[in-house]
C-alpha cells in the first residue's frame, strides 16, 4: 500500500490507479487479468534493484544517457533582443533528441521490454503516431530478439515515411490502420485489437503516459529519468532549481517525464504546451484548452468529443501530438492547478522550428519546436536572471520532408 | 420476474440477438429490431454506435461508423428504445456499448433515459467491475442489469469479482479476442460454462464468433444463452434498408436449432 503524503504531488495514482477523478482501467474484461499481472509485476520490478540496475545500465550504454544539459546562448540573445529592458530569460534545454533513435521513447521502452521479458512473454505489439515510440519499440525488440508488430494509422504511415523504414530495418511489421482518420487514435485501437486476441504471449508496449493502469504510471516513471537527470545537472552546473519547467504535450510522456521529479519543488512552475493545430477555433489537438473529461483507451482523461462522448479527430501538423486525448496525470495536474497548459499553433511551431535551427545549430522535431515557441513567448516575459528549461524530446530528421512541404519547398 | 429473467426460463436455451442501433439510418433500425422478435429472438441487444469500438471486429466497426455517418445520436438509441418498448412490452432489450457515450452525461443521466425507456440491462464493454461505480451503482437503482463479461482470462478467482453487482444475465465471450472472429471449440465452451455455473447464480450466455444455426444449437445444448451479432450485422451491412427479411429468417433458424438445443437448466 502507498503512503499518502498529503502534501506530495508525487505520489499519485491511488491504489485504483486514479489521479483524482482521471486515470483507472476501462478495458475490456479479457484484459483486467493481464491488467493487474502487469502492476503485480511492475510492483515486483520496482523492488528489485536488479532489474533498476539491468534498466540503468542498457540507458547509460545503450541510450547514451544521461543526456545532456545545454544552455542556448544564441537563442536566449535573440530571444531577450525583442523583450523588454530587463526581461529575455535563459534558456535552457534537455537534450533527450540525442538518444539513441533521436527521441525520449526509447527511455520507456527499455523499460517496458524488461518489464515484457520478466513476465515471459514473447511477442510485442504497439502503436505509433510519428513512429518515433514505433522506432524505438522496433529497435529494443530488436536488442532483444522479440517479434515486433506496430501499428500505424495509414495517414501516419504516408506523412512519416523515413521512420516507417527505420521500423522495417530493425525487423519490425508495420501494420497501416484504415480505421477512422487512420492516425494514431486508430492505431491504438487496432493495437488494443490485437492483443485482446493474443494475451497469452503478447506485450503491449504503450508509448505514452496513457492508457489503463499501470501504464500511466509506469511510463512515467521510466521517464522521469529526464526530470531527474535535468534536476542533478541543473542543481551541479548553477546551483539552483529552473523557474519554469515547459515541455510538448500529446499523450505527455516526455512532458511528464521532466515535470515529475520537479513536482514538489514549489519554487518551479511548469508549462506543458499542447497542439493547437489551426487554431482552437477551428482543427486542434488541445485536449485540456478543448475537450472534456471522458473515457477512452483504458483511462478517464480530458478528451476531444462531442456532445455525445463521439471522439473527434485531432489536427497537429505534428503527427506525434495529433490525438484526442492527454495522460490522466496532466488532466489531474491541470485540475489541481500544479501544471499550467498553454498551446501553440501549426504555424508557431513552424516558426519555433525554424528559430532553433538558425540559432542554435539544432534541427528539433516538430513536437518540442511547440515547446520552442512556447519558449520564445514565455522568455520575453521573464526576467534575464530567470532559467527556463525545455525538453528537448526528439530531433527533427523525421520532420524534414513535412517542413519543407509547408514551406514550399521542393526536395 | 423481470423480463431477462423471464427470458431464460421459457424451458429452452435463449437466443441473444446483437444489431447496432442507426445501422443503416437511425429510421431503419425499429423494422429491424421487429424483425428479431419475428424470427424468435429472447432478448435484443442495441448496440449504441461509438467511434473507437475496440473491441470490436470489422463487421461491427463498419456497422458503428455507418450508424454514426448516418447521424445516429443518443437521443436516437434511446427514442429506438422507447418505440421498441412501446412496441414489444415483454421483450427484454439491453443495450451495449462503450463507456464515454454512456456516462458522458453523466451516470445519473444515462440511468435515467434507459428507465424512461424501458432499457432492462446495459452492456458496457469497458467497464470493468472495477470501475462498477462509474455506471453500476445508477443503474442497479434504478433495477437496470449491469451484464458483465466473462472470457477464458477471468479465472475462478476474479469470477466472483465480475459476478458481484451484475445482473440478468452473464455474457460469456468464449475466445479471447473481438467480436466476429473465430468461435472457440464446443468443448472448451461447455467446460467454462460448467465452471462459471459452479459460482454464477445467474444465466450464462455465449457470444462471440457464432454465426450460424448448427454453431448457435451446439453452444445452447451446453449454456442457458447463445448471443449472435456479427452474422445478423452482416445482413444488414448487404441489405441496408431492405435487411429487415433476410435478418428475420437468419433468427427464425437461430432461434429453430437454439430452441430445439436443449435441456433445461431453469
Amino acid at each position: 500500500m502507498t503512503v499518502q503524503n498529503p502534501n506530495s504531488f508525487r505520489n499519485q495514482p491511488d491504489e485504483r490507479g486514479h489521479f483524482g477523478q482521471f486515470g483507472g482501467r476501462y478495458v475490456a474484461e479479457t484484459l483486467m487479468p493481464l491488467i493487474l499481472d502487469l502492476e503485480t509485476e511492475y510492483r515486483k520490478a520496482k523492488a528489485d534493484a536488479a532489474f533498476q540496475a539491468e534498466f540503468d545500465d542498457l540507458l547509460e550504454h545503450y541510450v547514451g544517457r544521461p543526456s545532456p544539459l545545454y544552455f542556448a546562448p544564441r537563442l536566449t540573445e535573440e530571444l531577450a533582443k525583442s523583450a523588454p529592458e530587463g526581461k529575455g530569460a535563459q534558456v535552457w534545454f534537455k537534450r533527450d533528441e540525442l538518444n539513441h533513435t533521436g527521441a525520449h521513447k526509447i527511455n520507456n521502452c527499455i523499460g517496458q521490454i524488461l518489464l515484457a521479458m520478466r513476465m515471459g512473454k514473447t511477442r510485442i505489439i504497439a502503436e505509433t503516431g510519428a513512429g518515433q515510440h514505433g522506432v524505438a519499440t522496433a529497435t529494443v525488440c530488436a536488442r532483444f530478439g522479440l517479434p515486433c508488430v506496430v501499428y500505424m494509422g495509414a495517414t501516419d504511415v504516408a506523412r512519416q515515411a523515413p521512420n516507417v523504414f527505420r521500423m522495417k530495418l530493425l525487423g519490425a511489421q508495420v501494420v497501416p490502420v484504415t480505421s477512422g482518420a487512420g492516425t494514431l487514435k486508430d492505431a491504438m485501437n487496432e493495437a488494443l485489437r490485437d492483443w485482446v486476441a493474443n494475451v497469452h504471449d503478447t506485450f503491449y508496449i504503450i508509448g505514452t503516459a496513457a492508457g489503463p493502469h499501470p501504464y500511466p504510471e509506469l511510463v512515467r516513471d521510466f521517464q522521469s529519468v529526464i526530470g531527474r537527470e535535468a534536476r542533478a545537472q541543473m542543481l551541479s552546473r548553477v546551483g539552483r532549481l529552473p523557474d519554469v519547467l515547459v515541455a510538448a504535450i500529446g499523450g505527455g510522456s516526455n512532458a511528464i517525464g521532466l515535470f515529475h521529479p520537479f513536482l514538489d519543488d514549489p519554487s518551479v512552475k511548469m508549462l506543458g504546451v499542447e497542439a493547437a493545430g489551426h487554431g482552437l477555433d477551428k482543427e486542434h489537438a488541445a485536449s485540456l484548452a478543448g475537450g472534456r473529461p471522458g473515457v477512452l483507451h483504458g483511462n478517464k482523461t480530458y478528451l476531444l468529443q462531442d456532445e455525445d462522448g463521439q471522439i473527434t479527430e485531432g489536427h497537429s501538423i505534428s503527427a506525434g501530438l495529433d490525438y484526442p486525448g492527454i495522460g490522466p496525470e496532466h488532466a489531474w495536474l491541470k485540475d489541481i492547478g500544479r501544471v499550467e497548459y498553454t498551446s501553440v499553433t501549426d504555424t508557431e511551431a513552424l516558426d519555433g522550428f525554424q528559430l532553433l535551427c538558425r540559432t542554435e545549430g539544432i534541427i528539433p522535431a516538430l513536437e518540442p519546436s511547440h515547446a520552442i515557441a512556447a519558449v520564445a513567448k514565455l522568455a520575453r516575459t521573464l526576467d534575464k536572471d530567470q532559467i527556463i528549461l525545455a525538453n528537448l524530446c526528439g530531433r527533427g530528421d523525421k520532420d524534414i520532408f513535412s517542413v519543407a512541404k509547408h514551406l514550399g519547398v521542393e526536395l | 420476474m423481470s423480463r431477462l429473467s423471464s427470458a431464460f426460463a421459457k424451458g429452452h436455451a435463449t437466443l441473444v440477438c446483437f444489431v447496432t442501433g442507426g445501422d443503416p439510418t437511425p429510421e431503419a433500425t425499429p423494422a429491424i429490431l421487429d424483425a428479431l422478435v419475428a424470427g424468435g429472438a429472447d432478448v435484443i441487444e442495441l448496440g449504441m454506435p461509438f467511434t473507437d469500438p475496440m473491441a470490436d471486429g470489422p463487421a461491427i466497426q463498419n456497422a458503428n461508423l455507418r450508424a454514426l455517418a448516418a447521424g445516429t445520436k443518443t437521443a436516437h438509441i434511446l427514442a429506438i428504445a422507447k418505440g421498441f418498448r412501446a412496441r414489444h412490452p415483454n421483450v427484454p432489450l439491453v443495450l451495449m456499448g462503450y463507456a464515454n457515450p454512456m456516462i458522458t452525461r453523466g451516470a445519473q443521466w444515462f440511468a435515467d433515459a434507459c428507465a424512461d425507456a424501458g432499457v432492462d440491462g446495459v452492456i458496457c464493454v469497458d467497464i470493468p467491475s472495477e470501475e462498477d461505480p462509474e455506471l453500476g451503482p445508477a443503474l442497479r437503482a434504478h433495477g437496470i442489469s449491469p451484464i458483465r463479461l466473462a472470457t477464458p482470462t477471468t479465472d475462478a478467482a476474479r469470477l466472483p469479482a465480475v459476478l458481484d453487482g451484475s445482473g440478468g444475465f452473464l455474457y460469456y465471450v468464449s475466445v479471447a479476442g473481438i467480436t466476429g472472429k473465430q468461435s472457440a471449440a464446443l468443448a472448451s465452451i461447455q467446460e467454462a460454462v460448467a465452471r462459471i455455473k459452479q459460482t454464477a447464480t445467474i444465466p450464462v450466455a455465449v457470444g462471440f464468433g457464432v454465426r450460424t444455426p448448427e454453431q448457435a444449437g451446439g453452444i445452447a445444448a451446453v449454456a442457458d444463452g447463445v448471443v449472435v451479432g456479427s452474422a445478423l450485422v452482416d445482413l444488414v451491412a448487404q441489405h441496408g434498408a431492405d435487411a429487415a427479411g433476410p435478418v428475420r429468417d437468419l433468427v427464425a433458424a437461430l432461434s429453430a436449432a437454439v430452441h430445439a438445443a436443449r435441456k433445461d437448466i431453469a
